[in-house]
C-alpha cells in the first residue's frame, strides 16, 4: 500500500506545516472547523495540531453520524431488537451507543435480543434471505456516503419481493447541518477584528471528504456566497487536512470566500450523479429532523418514499417518539460551534467519559469530546 | 494399546464421528476418547499413568503459575488454530515472569455434535505445539455440553514454570528512564482471525504470529538478567498492555510512532476497518521494559532470534502522574495512547 504512505509522509508534513507558520499573520486568530469526523480522526491521530502556529485553532464539528443520531431513535432500535422474531443488524459503532434510558443494543443482545453487527448493508439483505421466518430491520444511519447502499438494499428487496426486510432510516444530510452551525444566532462581528478572538466565529471549513465523492462541491457554494466564509474538501489522510488548511489560511488573509477542492483526486463539481438519482429514487427529504447537540434542523434527513413503504421499519413497525433530552451540564451545542473546548465542559473526563458519554460528543471516537478524551488530554494536563 | 484392544472394540471414527454426550460422561465413550485421541497425541509418561494427578519433579526456586482460557472464532485461521494457541498462550504467560516453562494442563469443553475430525486436528496442533516447545501437557479433563450451549471447543490451559535466581520480572518495576522494546510486528494475530472471519469479505494474506516466546525470553533473561518487566500484548494490544503497566508502575511512556513495525497487509485492513493496530491483538510478540544502559544488549540478543528478528525500541518510561503513555506520531505531532472504550469495533463512513 505504497498510496497509503505517501499521504503520511513526515517530510512533506513538516514542509507543508513551515508554510502554514510562515503564512498565518501572526496578528489575528484562525478558527477553523472540521466538519467530518474522519477528519477529526486524522487530526488527533497523528497530532496534526502539534504542527500548527498557537493562533490556529481546529474546532471539531458535528459529522460523525453515530454521536448525532438521537439517543431516542436509538432507544427506539434497542425496542425494536427486543420484540419477538426481529433481528436487528446495525453497523459495529453503534451497539455501544447508550439510548434514551441508557440501554445498549449490545446489552439487549446479552439479554438475547437477535442483534448483528454488519459490516453493510448487503449482510443484512443476506440475513433477510437465510432467515425466512425472522424480520430483520437494517438500522441505517450516516451521511451521504452510506446512503446509497441503502437505497441500492432496498431496491432489490423489493425486486426480489423480501418481505421479511425492512430499514429504520436515520440517514441524515451535510448541508443543512452547515447551514445550522452559521445561521445559529452568535455575534456575527466582521471578520478583520485583530487579535482578539471572537468566540463561536468559525473563519473556515475543512469540507467533507466522503460524503463530497457523492454529492460533489457545489452543495457547500452557500457557505462562500450566503455567508462568507470559505470551505476547501479535503481527503482524509492527514497531509489532505494540512494542505486544506494551507488553503484555507490563504483565503482568509485574503479577504476572500470561496468553494475549493483539495480532495481532487475523488470529489467533482457535480458529484456522483448515478448515487444521487438513486438517493432520489427512494429517499425524500424529512421536514425536519433532530441531531443530538444541534436540536431540530429542517430538511436535514431523508425518510423511504411511500413507493417503497413495505420496506420502511417505520411503517411496518410501530415505532414510538421517545422523547431524549441530553444531561443539563453537556455543552455540546456550544462545543460543536467552537464556542467551548471539551475540557471546559464542567462533566468533561469526570461524569462524561467514551464509556458513561452524557452528550452527543463523547458518544464515538470521532465526536469532539471523545476525540480530544482519548488523543489529547495529555495537553490539559501539560498545561495545568 | 493392544492389551485395551477387547475393551473399545470399535475404533473411534476420527472421520466422520462427532463429540457426543457420553464423551464426557466418565464412562467407557470417555475413556475411548481419551486413549485414542488425547493419549495417542500428547503421549508422555505422565498421561500414560492415566492417574487423576500428575506427580511432578520440582526444582528447587520459585515457581510462577498462570492460566488461560480460549475461546476463538473461527478454530482455524491463518498461520494457526485454537490448539497450538491454547499451548502458546499459557506458555507465554509463564515466560512473562521471566520463567522457564516445565509443565502444561489442559482442559477441553466440547460441544455435543463437534466433529471429531476437526478435535482431532486440534489436539493434533496442540501436540505438535507443546513438543516443539518441549513443555509436556501432563495432565487434563474433557467435559460436553449440550448441543447449542457451546461454540465448538473451547480450551483451558494452565501452566507451571521455574524462575531463574536474581530474576525479579514485574510491571511495578518499570522506573523512569527506562526503555521499551517490542519484539516484532503488530496486529498480525488479531486481523488474520478477523479477516478470516464470515461476513468480512476481505481477501487479506495475514497470519497470525501464535508462538511460544519461552526461548525468545530464555535468551534475553541469559543476558540482562536485570529485565524489569515483560509482557505479551494479546487481547488489547499494545495499547492496553502499557496502560496496564503504566498503572502499576505509576509512570508515564513516550512512543515514537515511527519504530513501531507494523506489516503493510496488517496496517491496510486496520485502515479499511477503521482499526488502530496499537490496539489489536498479537499472540507471539512480547513488550520489554528495561535499564536504558542495557536497551541495545537486549536488542541485539532479540534481533538474534528468530521471533525478534523485528524487534525495536519504541520509547521510553518517563515520570508522570497520570500514568499517560503519549506517543509522537510519524508526523511529528503528538498523541494519546489511551485505554481501550471497550472492544474495537469496527468504524462506519
Ligand atoms: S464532555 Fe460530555 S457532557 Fe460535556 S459537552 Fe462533551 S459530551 Fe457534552
Amino acid at each position: 500500500m505504497k498510496y497509503l504512505d505517501e499521504f503520511r509522509d513526515g517530510q512533506l508534513a513538516r514542509g507543508l506545516a513551515a508554510r502554514i507558520c510562515q503564512e498565518t499573520d501572526s496578528t489575528r486568530h484562525y478558527a477553523l472547523m472540521e466538519f467530518c469526523g474522519g477528519h477529526t480522526h486524522a487530526i488527533c491521530r497523528y497530532g496534526i495540531e502539534d504542527l500548527l502556529p498557537g493562533n490556529v485553532r481546529l474546532i471539531h464539528g458535528p459529522g460523525c453520524p453515530v454521536c448525532v443520531l438521537p439517543s431516542g431513535r436509538l432507544q427506539a432500535a434497542i425496542d425494536l431488537a427486543e420484540q419477538e422474531r426481529v433481528i436487528l443488524c446495525g453497523y459495529g459503532d453503534l451497539l455501544r451507543v447508550p439510548g434514551a434510558r441508557g440501554d445498549t443494543l449490545l446489552k439487549a443482545k446479552a439479554r438475547g435480543a437477535d442483534v448483528r453487527m454488519v459490516y453493510s448493508v448487503d449482510d443484512a439483505l443476506d440475513a433477510a434471505c437465510t432467515h425466512p421466518n425472522q424480520q430483520v430491520v437494517f438500522f441505517a444511519i450516516g451521511f451521504e456516503t452510506t446512503t446509497p447502499p441503502t437505497a441500492v438494499a432496498i431496491q432489490q428487496a423489493r425486486r426480489e419481493r423480501l418481505g421479511n426486510f425492512s430499514v429504520y432510516c436515520n440517514h441524515v444530510l451535510t448541508p443543512p447541518a452547515l447551514r445550522a452551525l452559521l445561521a445559529a444566532p452568535l455575534p456575527s462581528p466582521p471578520r478583520r477584528q485583530g487579535v482578539a478572538q471572537i468566540k463561536g466565529q468559525i473563519d473556515g471549513f475543512i469540507g467533507p471528504a466522503h460524503v463530497s465523492t457523492i454529492i460533489g462541491s457545489q452543495p457547500y457554494e452557500f457557505v462562500a456566497t450566503d455567508y462568507q466564509r470559505p470551505l476547501v474538501i479535503a481527503g482524509f489522510e492527514p497531509l489532505d487536512v494540512l494542505q486544506a488548511i494551507l488553503m484555507l489560511i490563504r483565503q482568509i488573509n485574503a479577504n476572500e470566500a470561496h468553494v475549493d477542492n483539495e480532495y481532487t483526486r475523488a470529489v467533482s463539481p457535480e458529484g456522483n450523479r448515478k448515487a444521487q438519482r438513486l438517493m432520489d429514487e427512494v429517499f425524500t427529504i424529512r421536514s425536519s429532523f433532530e441531531w443530538r447537540g444541534l436540536g431540530e434542523l429542517p430538511g436535514s434527513a431523508l425518510a423511504i418514499r411511500p413507493a417503497f413503504a413495505d420496506w420502511d421499519a417505520e411503517r411496518r413497525f410501530t415505532i414510538p417518539e421517545i422523547p431524549a433530552i441530553d444531561h443539563k451540564a453537556c455543552v455540546c451545542a456550544e462545543v460543536l460551534r467552537g464556542i467551548t473546548r471539551p475540557e471546559e465542559c464542567k462533566v468533561f473526563a469526570t461524569a462524561c467519559t467514551p464509556d458513561h458519554p452524557l452528550g452527543a460528543c463523547m458518544v464515538s471516537a470521532e465526536g469532539a469530546c471523545a476525540a480530544h478524551y482519548h488523543y489529547g488530554r495529555f495537553r490539559q494536563a501539560a498545561a495545568s | 494399546m493392544s492389551p485395551r484392544r477387547d475393551v473399545f472394540p470399535h475404533r473411534l471414527d476420527l472421520q466422520h464421528g462427532c463429540v457426543e454426550l457420553s464423551h464426557g460422561g466418565g464412562g467407557r465413550a470417555m475413556a475411548q476418547l481419551i486413549e485414542e485421541l488425547f493419549l495417542a497425541a500428547f503421549d508422555n509418561a505422565w498421561l500414560r499413568a492415566q492417574d487423576d494427578g500428575a506427580r511432578l519433579m520440582v526444582p528447587p526456586g520459585r515457581l510462577t503459575m498462570a492460566t488461560d482460557s480460549h475461546v476463538v472464532s473461527p478454530l482455524f485461521f491463518p498461520g494457526g488454530d485454537i490448539g497450538c494457541l491454547s499451548v502458546h498462550g499459557t506458555i507465554n504467560d509463564v515466560a512473562m515472569a521471566g520463567a522457564r516453562p516445565l509443565y502444561l494442563a489442559a482442559t477441553f469443553i466440547l460441544e455435543e455434535g463437534f466433529p471429531l475430525a476437526d478435535l482431532k486436528r486440534i489436539v493434533d496442533s496442540m501436540a505438535h505445539a507443546a513438543r516443539h516447545a518441549g513443555v509436556p501437557i501432563v495432565t487434563g479433563d474433557t467435559k460436553v455440553v449440550e448441543r447449542g450451549k457451546g461454540d465448538g471447543v473451547f480450551i483451558t490451559t494452565t501452566g507451571v514454570g521455574l524462575i531463574p535466581e536474581g530474576v525479579e520480572i514485574a510491571a511495578r518495576q518499570a522506573q523512569p528512564g527506562d526503555a521499551i522494546l517490542l519484539s516484532g510486528s503488530l496486529g498480525d494475530h488479531g486481523m488474520a482471525v478477523m479477516a478470516q472471519r464470515e461476513n468480512l469479505r476481505f481477501d487479506a494474506s495475514i497470519e497470525s504470529d501464535t508462538a511460544a516466546l519461552h526461548e525468545l525470553v530464555a535468551a534475553m533473561v541469559a543476558a540482562v538478567p536485570g529485565i524489569h518487566c515483560l509482557r505479551d500484548p494479546t487481547r488489547g494490544g499494545l495499547g492496553c498492555a502499557l496502560n496496564e503497566i503504566a498503572q502499576q508502575a505509576g509512570v508515564g511512556m513516550q512512543l515514537r510512532e515511527a519504530a513501531i513495525p507494523v506489516h503493510e497487509p496488517v496496517r491496510a485492513l486496520c485502515e479499511f476497518l477503521g482499526l488502530d493496530p496499537l490496539y489489536v491483538a498479537n499472540e507471539g510478540k512480547l513488550l520489554a521494559i528495561c535499564p536504558a544502559e542495557f536497551a541495545d544488549t537486549l536488542l541485539a540478543v532479540m534481533h538474534g532470534h528468530s521471533l525478534g528478528r523485528e524487534a525495536a525500541i519504541i520509547g521510553e518510561v518517563v515520570a508522570d502522574p497520570h500514568c499517560f503513555v503519549e506517543m509522537a506520531t510519524v508526523f511529528g505531532g503528538r498523541r494519546l495512547v489511551d485505554w481501550l472504550s471497550g472492544e474495537q469495533l469496527p468504524r462506519i463512513c
